[in-house]
């Protein structure tokens, strides 16, 4: 009774996030495409509890649909274009990046279907963040200090690049 | 009607195309960083399913793939929204096919 409920909420929730990227790409208006793109990552971070990720779907949720969705509204904000004009020569690079995404689609599809994975049952249902927390600070300790330099570097060049002189 | 690994997979590989097909076809550069934003998102949800499904030596290993990926959304976008506003300060502009300046 439980995996049918959550093969259905999976469906659901797919479908949202889908459904949130589909109006992102084809939304002209700049402010609605950031809405769109909202309710997909809403719908991913339902998905991932569904995998029983339940510290990265509150992640998701804090900086996904938090910090860098404020961070692009600011962009949009800041910047003219908010409704994307049309031009000639539009439907041209419209096919192009169509045919290219659908033959990734059929490839990494393919690919990823019919490749034989080593399946097993899946995780019991407990808490992540724990075992996180130790295989961050334990295995994981030199890329968890790296990504802290990055984001360090991230924030300095950020502003330098972005202030007036 | 069991969830397995193929749904995950299936999801995430349609996400990453919608967010290619965005940043291939937008013009805008804002446009273009969400899109790319989505694609972060679909490589996400494979690595979830992955480490849901599969066994691993460490535990939790695609989880601790995605929280990487996530630091490094986090800063390619702070960077990314920066250049665009210093681009549009000096050139007025953020579309960009009129952003040509290095383009041969």
């Amino acid at each position: 009774m439980t995996e049918v409920f959550s093969t259905i909420a999976f469906y659901v929730f797919g479908l949202v996030a889908v459904g949130g990227a589909v109006g992102m790409i084809s939304s002209r208006r700049l402010v609605h495409s950031a809405l769109f793109l909202v309710a997909s990552f809403l719908g991913v971070a339902a998905i991932f509890l569904l995998a029983r990720a339940d510290f990265l779907a509150v992640v998701q949720l804090l900086i996904y649909a938090g910090a860098i969705m404020i961070l692009m509204l600011f962009a949009i904000m800041l910047t003219p274009g908010q409704v994307e004009r049309r031009r000639p020569g539009q439907w041209a690079q419209r096919l192009a990046a169509g045919l290219v995404s659908v033959a990734f689609l059929g490839v990494a599809g393919y690919t990823l279907l019919a490749t034989r994975w080593p399946v097993a049952a899946g995780q019991p249902e407990q808490p992540t963040t724990e075992t996180i927390g130790r295989v961050l600070l334990s295995s994981y300790v030199l890329p968890f200090e790296m990504a802290s330099v990055l984001l360090l570097a991230a924030m300095v060049g950020a502003i330098l690049i972005a202030r007036e002189d | 009607m069991v969830l397995t690994l193929n749904h995950y997979l299936l999801l995430g590989a349609v996400l990453f195309s919608i967010g290619l097909y965005g940043a291939l076809a937008r013009r805008n550069a804002v446009a273009i960083l969400m899109s790319i934003e989505l694609m972060f998102n679909g490589v996400n949800v494979t690595l979830l399913g992955f480490s849901h499904f599969v066994d691993s030596a460490v535990p939790l290993l695609g989880q601790i793939f995605a929280i990487f990926i996530i630091t490094v959304a986090a800063a390619e976008a702070a960077v990314g929204l920066a250049i665009i506003v210093a681009i549009y300060r000096d050139r007025k502009t953020v579309e960009v096919d009129e952003i040509d300046l290095m383009k041969w």
